[in-house]
């Protein structure tokens, strides 16, 4: 019996892990774009949503399962870039409810633009069949392409912190996170640094949903739930850290994946609960520096 | 006096005459003339039942298509006004007021869940609005919220477990595991389970409820797996279904036990394929297949695949007898008067699309056949909706259903 329990709490860990690497994708994005340009992005589940439709259209158009999830990532990343340069560049220096108000806007355009383009109905697909086995992990079988998806966020994480870390660029936006006043005071291109920024942002949401679409579907209001659940793990985390994303993002992976165990009708309201006692104990979040959000 | 008298009939006369004329050239003027007749469909065209939400009103704009190319009924053309409730109670009860105040429908359909349609019905019932029901729910046939307004073409989660479980616990196993969508349907498909299961003597293991509309279902199968279920039951619909049967499929759980839906969605295996629906069963009110045997069957697929280019689901289904039904009662009844087009209604029998229907007298519930299918395997499958096998045909019939009295009507 003991055994058996074991085996199961294990197994709800490792699901737990699937489950909250995708919330790590979406947090880090939203907390990076945050950090540097103090916007809420709040067209970044419209972002994750057209990741999976490109993916699947470039699946389709190709036939090609790695086509389908870099290009899709990749024009998310080129739609963050052009609306960083035509929609949010116009609103710097104006108060932070102007880009939070543009990018809501924007994700109620992006959700009717596809419903026009793709149908209302949605889209579905199956996992790759090179990855559509299961692997025997001794507590239980897990799907290869779940596996697949810890395993690309792992590296796309692994990539971002080499960028961030041993790069020039990277450096300036680590000062830039710190101080963009000083940054454009020694002669950076800071808007260069902002839409760089955006760009990734949205490029990581962008592969999130392309890496989902073959678990959950693709369909126009798929960005909508998970976006709430996203922001949690960022304030959870602490606005702009992006340490912060990632252990609040599988934080709350393991707490729905336990409360479904334990208390499934509590499994997505556990989510907010967690945010709740997190910003009592901490207000400005696990890994958050106080004052950032004044 | 005498002269006047006549000279009077004379020009009554003429008056006639220029009325028989101009009665003969009525109809013509009149037809335009004439109000056309509106029914409202609110159905949840962006959902996660967008899909069977579309099939009802492709079903329901083929029949009222039907009834206009023979000249609609009582002179009148018909129209159909289809609005998206979004599957959102608040929203739903908001369109179908619009839609009774704003655009004054005579009738109403549509909506496609049991908490939903609901909100319909608590607008037409202040109205004195028939209103047709097409998906499945158990309250909607029993007091307090019945009225002498409101009907169900659908099949109710009572006799779908009823009818389906039975099957199940026969054929596939006697312990159940039930995961099951948190609202209303899902409710209501569990305690009809639990009592056919507790009747054939099968147990049920566990329960797992999920909210409507998950897109992820693996933090689920720890738990389904460690329970040694024969049989997964779930009581759940639309993409929700999807989403189960591929997790489930993924994570090796059909290597322990059967799935069963109690209310199986077509467009999942049509979407997902053979593989991750292998050794899927459940329940529904139509398939298309049934054309092949069923006279009426292959009359409504017929027009059906012509107008849309694919063959009806099961929801189509329903949509369309509902439209056909009422319109029928309407050219019956000669009128659009909400109680006389119930009156023909209520005790009806009829056969719009697969056979022998009734509508019982006392709840306003269609008594109809229930069909248990099996996926297809894939060497057997012709074509993307060749997707099912009918296994078993349960025919329709009141010991199925809660009797009146346990619905709360004076019988």
């Amino acid at each position: 019996m003991a055994g058996l329990d074991l085996s199961l709490i294990a197994s709800q860990a490792f699901t737990g892990l699937g489950l909250g690497v995708i919330f790590v994708l979406l947090a880090v994005g939203l907390s990076l774009i945050f950090g540097l340009m103090g916007v809420t992005n709040f067209a970044h589940g419209s972002l994750y949503m057209l990741g999976a439709y490109f993916s699947f259209s470039l699946l389709a158009f190709t036939g090609n399962f790695w086509v389908g999830l870099v290009g899709g990532a990749l024009l998310v990343a080129v739609l963050g870039i052009v609306t960083e340069v035509v929609l949010l560049r116009p609103l710097v220096g104006r108060s932070s409810d102007h880009p939070l108000l543009l990018t809501f806007g924007l994700s109620l355009v992006l959700v009717e633009a596809v419903r026009l383009v793709w149908g209302k109905a949605g889209l579905e697909l199956n996992t790759p069949t090179s990855l559509s086995g299961a692997v025997n992990l001794g507590f239980m079988f897990f799907p290869q392409y779940r596996l697949f998806v810890i395993a690309v966020t792992a590296l796309s994480l692994l990539a971002l912190w080499l960028f961030l870390t041993r790069t020039n660029v990277g450096l300036i936006i680590r000062a830039g996170t710190r101080d963009p006043l000083m940054v454009r005071a020694l002669g950076f291109n800071f808007n260069a640094i902002r839409t760089i920024v955006f760009g990734i942002g949205a490029g990581l949401a962008g592969l999130a949903g392309a890496l989902v679409g073959p678990l959950g579907g693709v369909y126009a209001e798929m960005g909508i739930n998970i976006i709430i659940e996203s922001f949690v793990v960022v304030v959870v985390g602490g606005m702009g850290s992006l340490l912060g994303a990632v252990v609040a993002g599988l934080l709350i992976g393991e707490v729905v994946s336990f409360t479904t165990l334990f208390a499934p009708k509590f499994s997505h309201l556990s989510v907010f609960i967690v945010m709740a006692v997190v910003l009592i104990l901490r207000p400005s979040g696990l890994f958050g520096e106080s004052g950032l959000m004044e | 006096m005498k002269n006047c008298k006549s000279e009077n009939l004379v020009s009554r006369r003429r008056f006639l005459a220029a009325a028989g004329a101009s009665a003969i050239a009525l109809p013509r003027w009149s037809f335009a003339q004439q109000k056309v007749i509106k029914i409202g469909f609110p159905t949840p065209l962006t959902s996660p039942y967008s899909t069977e939400a579309q099939d009802q009103v492709n079903g329901a704009t083929l029949a009222v298509e039907e009834f206009n190319a023979k000249g609609g009924v009582l002179s009148r053309k018909i129209e159909l006004l289809a609005r998206d409730d979004q599957l959102k109670p608040g929203i739903t009860a908001q369109k179908a007021k619009e839609l009774i105040e704003k655009d004054q429908v005579d009738f109403m359909s549509g909506a496609l869940s049991a908490h939903v349609q609901m909100a319909v019905n608590s607008q037409t019932k202040p109205a004195k609005m028939v209103y047709i029901s097409i998906s499945q729910a158990n309250a909607i046939t029993a007091m307090p919220d019945w009225s002498p307004w409101t009907f169900h073409e659908a099949f109710s989660p009572h006799m779908t477990t009823q009818a389906g479980g039975s099957w199940a616990i026969d054929n596939l196993g006697k312990r159940l595991f039930i995961l099951y969508a948190d609202y209303a349907l899902g409710a209501d498909l569990n305690a009809g389970i639990e009592r056919i299961a507790k009747e054939k003597g099968a147990t049920v293991v566990g329960k797992l409820p999920h909210v409507l509309g998950n897109p992820d279902f693996s933090p689920f199968v720890p738990k389904i797996l460690a329970s040694n279920a024969d049989v997964l039951v779930i009581n759940n619909y639309g993409k929700d279904q999807l989403n189960a049967v591929k997790d489930m499929h993924n994570f090796g759980v059909k290597k322990k036990m059967k799935i069963f839906f109690p209310l199986i969605t077509f467009t999942g295996r049509e979407d997902l394929g053979p593989v991750p629906y292998e050794e899927v069963y459940g329940g529904a009110s139509f398939y298309w297949e049934l054309a092949r045997e069923n006279p009426s069957a292959k009359r409504f697929v017929d027009a059906f695949q012509k107008r849309f280019n694919r063959p009806p689901g099961d929801y189509a289904g329903y949509a369309y007898s509902a439209i056909r039904l009422l319109l029928q009662s309407v050219e019956k009844a000669g009128t659009t008067h909400a109680d006389k087009v119930a009156a023909q209604m209520a005790g009806a029998t009829y056969d719009t699309y697969k056979g022998k229907q009734w509508m019982r007298k006392c709840d306003h519930q269609s008594f109809q056949d229930w069909y248990i299918v099996r996926s297809k395997p894939e060497k057997n499958q012709k074509g993307k909706y060749d997707v099912m096998d009918i296994v078993a045909k349960v025919p329709g019939s009141e010991p199925l259903e809660r009797s009146c009295s346990e619905l709360g009507h004076k019988t």
